[in-house]
């Protein structure tokens, strides 16, 4: 039986001290159980803006180069600790949606707030800064292939200037969350493809930051693999992280407990407002 | 202030880390990093040797300098008190180390020691040979500065003729200067070299690492952070070619020393070919970190704003 991501987090088997609760940093947290990854003394913006929406789109258009458009005047919001998915078939603009956001493309036309920060009015020089409060996860989890595991979820520590210490202790715990802490020496293309993504989404959560997108993170895995995946986005969720997830794979979601917002021709249509769930699935 | 200090921690931190970092990658890759230094040293191993062989030649040339000597013959009707007196007179110039006055009677009777004519000058009734004044330049002195004394001296009305026969040093002053330009033109056009084997060098470090930089943006690395470990591989390359170009130099001067001693002989003198001072060591070494610097800022500087996470 595979093991489950972040088993022995959820035990209390952590290595490291007992883990704390994000909520310590995190007021958002909607739940006392999820054990995340570790205290630490690593800065987070802590709602420094008192806004309910971690992100909000308003009337955005969006086309690259000369082309169609992409985004048709999106209306959309996601609030503070709230997990949604964003559907809608291939080139619906899901992915576009979650460069936006990240700041890797400006929109044409429209505004764009994340954390109450209007994206347009961002400085190129403090893009970075920008960026280090989001976690993003490809369907490519984009890992190094020349380092090892620890070192490629050690990177967002790194930039950040964090001690040796920390950084040993934040990566194990990160990588124990999602069940490769035995890994931790291994290259990534000696992983599975379900090993890779679970480093990517280590790699973006082992900062703690408080918005992690994830653009079709389960594209390459099979069903048990994509289910996992998404418990773990979940469990960050739990405790208090703001999720927006990309994905195609409705028999996954649909069954989950979350928004979905449906993306087609450019234009959003929430499908299942938050609270309106069928049925919800126990990943205990 | 604690503040500061935390800040200042994490910078000397992130260099380490740098330095780290880039030592251990060109420790990964080493037929290329040593290649690419021997290129370095190989181009910065000219000019430093130029310059070397330049001091060196110099040197040689003041000793040469010591051993000059100006003769100022003086008219007859100059007395030999007058004569005595004008030597004093010319040792107090700060162009002039020694002055040394020689009267007719002791021209007569040195040359009558050391030529083997004595006999025949006991039948020249009069003394035929005039007094003079022997002068040691100042070796320090530019050469300039010590044909100008020459002329001036010539223009004295006490002196028939000033004789400074030694052309050939004039010459030798004339190729050294003329060596010296040229020293500073290939230096120049080689430090260019060195910029460009370092950028281009850099630029394709930049390329192989295209992924990992657009990983480091993605998640937030700023550009200080990213282009550190490029300007700390500029460095390393420079500096490794500039001990190597001072490693040429001192090997090149240890086997021409000899020959160029045979040669000092020849010209009836002594040249010791030195090996590099100390601060041309520096100074070369200094050069090499700064041309191995400015070559991967501009590589970066150029290339690194386009790559952007996909």
């Amino acid at each position: 039986m595979p093991r489950q991501p972040g088993r022995a987090v959820a035990e209390g088997r952590a290595r490291a001290r007992p883990i704390a609760d994000f909520s310590h940093s995190h007021p958002h947290a909607r739940s006392g159980r999820g054990s995340y990854l570790y205290d630490s003394p690593i800065p987070i913006p802590d709602s420094r803006k008192k806004v309910a929406d971690i992100i909000h789109f308003h009337h955005v258009s969006h086309r690259y180069g000369g082309g169609p458009e992409i985004l048709a005047d999106v209306n959309f919001r996601l609030g503070k600790g709230e997990m949604a998915f964003l559907t809608g078939p291939s080139g619906a603009g899901k992915s576009t949606l979650l460069r936006l956001t990240a700041l890797l493309a400006r929109p044409v036309r429209g505004q764009i707030l994340v954390e109450g920060t209007d994206l347009q009015t961002i400085k190129r020089r403090h893009i970075p800064a920008f960026r280090r409060q989001i976690g993003v996860i490809f369907q490519d989890p984009s890992l190094l292939k020349e380092r090892t595991v620890f070192e490629n979820v050690a990177l967002p520590l790194l930039i950040r200037g964090a001690s040796g210490d920390d950084i040993g202790r934040r990566v194990r715990a990160a990588l124990d969350a999602v069940g490769l802490l035995a890994k931790e020496k291994a290259y990534p293309p000696t992983l599975s493809g379900g090993e890779q993504q679970r480093v990517g989404i280590a790699r973006a959560v082992v900062a703690r930051p408080p918005l992690l997108l994830a653009d079709e993170p389960t594209g390459n895995l099979d069903p048990d693999m994509a289910r996992e995946v998404m418990q773990l986005f979940m469990r960050f969720n739990e405790v208090g992280v703001s999720v927006l997830v990309a994905t195609h794979a409705r028999g996954l979601i649909e069954r989950l407990p979350h928004r979905i917002a449906h993306l087609e021709k450019g234009r959003l249509d929430d499908l299942r407002p938050a609270g309106l769930t069928e049925k919800t699935l126990d990943f205990g | 202030m604690a503040r500061q200090r935390s800040w200042l921690g994490r910078l000397l931190q992130d260099h380490v880390r740098a330095i780290d970092f880039t030592l251990a990658a060109l420790r990964r890759r080493p037929v290329g990093t040593v290649l690419t230094a021997f290129v370095i040293g190989v181009t910065l191993a000219l000019p430093a040797g130029l310059h070397a062989l330049l001091d060196n030649l110099g040197e040689a040339s003041g000793n040469l300098q010591g051993s000059l000597r100006a003769s100022l013959y003086l008219k007859d009707t100059v007395s030999a008190e007058r004569g005595a007196a004008l030597t004093q007179e010319l040792a107090r110039r700060p162009e002039v180390k020694q002055a040394h006055y020689i009267s007719r009677e002791l021209a007569l009777q040195e040359f009558r020691s050391y030529s083997g004519f004595g006999e025949a000058l006991d039948l020249i009734k009069d003394n035929p040979l005039p007094a003079a004044i022997v002068l040691t330049p100042d070796a320090a002195q530019p050469q300039a500065r010590i044909q100008a004394l020459l002329k001036d001296l010539a223009a004295l009305p006490e002196v028939e003729r000033a004789q400074l026969d030694e052309k050939w040093v004039q010459r030798l002053y004339a190729i050294i200067e003329l060596v010296q330009r040229g020293v500073l033109l290939v230096a120049g056009s080689l430090a260019l070299a060195v910029v460009i084997v370092v950028a281009n060098t850099v630029r394709l470090d930049i390329e192989n690492r295209r992924e990992e930089i657009e990983v480091m943006k993605l998640i937030g690395a700023s550009n200080g952070y990213i282009r550190r470990p490029f300007l700390y591989t500029g460095l390393w390359y420079g500096l490794a070619g500039a001990g190597l170009a001072c490693l040429l130099v001192e090997g090149a001067i240890l086997a021409l020393a000899e020959p160029a001693n045979r040669l000092a002989g020849l010209y009836d003198t002594v040249v010791s070919l030195d090996g590099m001072r100390l601060e041309a060591v520096a100074a070369v070494l200094a050069t090499g970190l700064g041309l191995g610097w400015i070559g991967a800022f501009w590589a970066v500087s150029r290339h690194l704003r386009h790559i952007e996470p996909a």
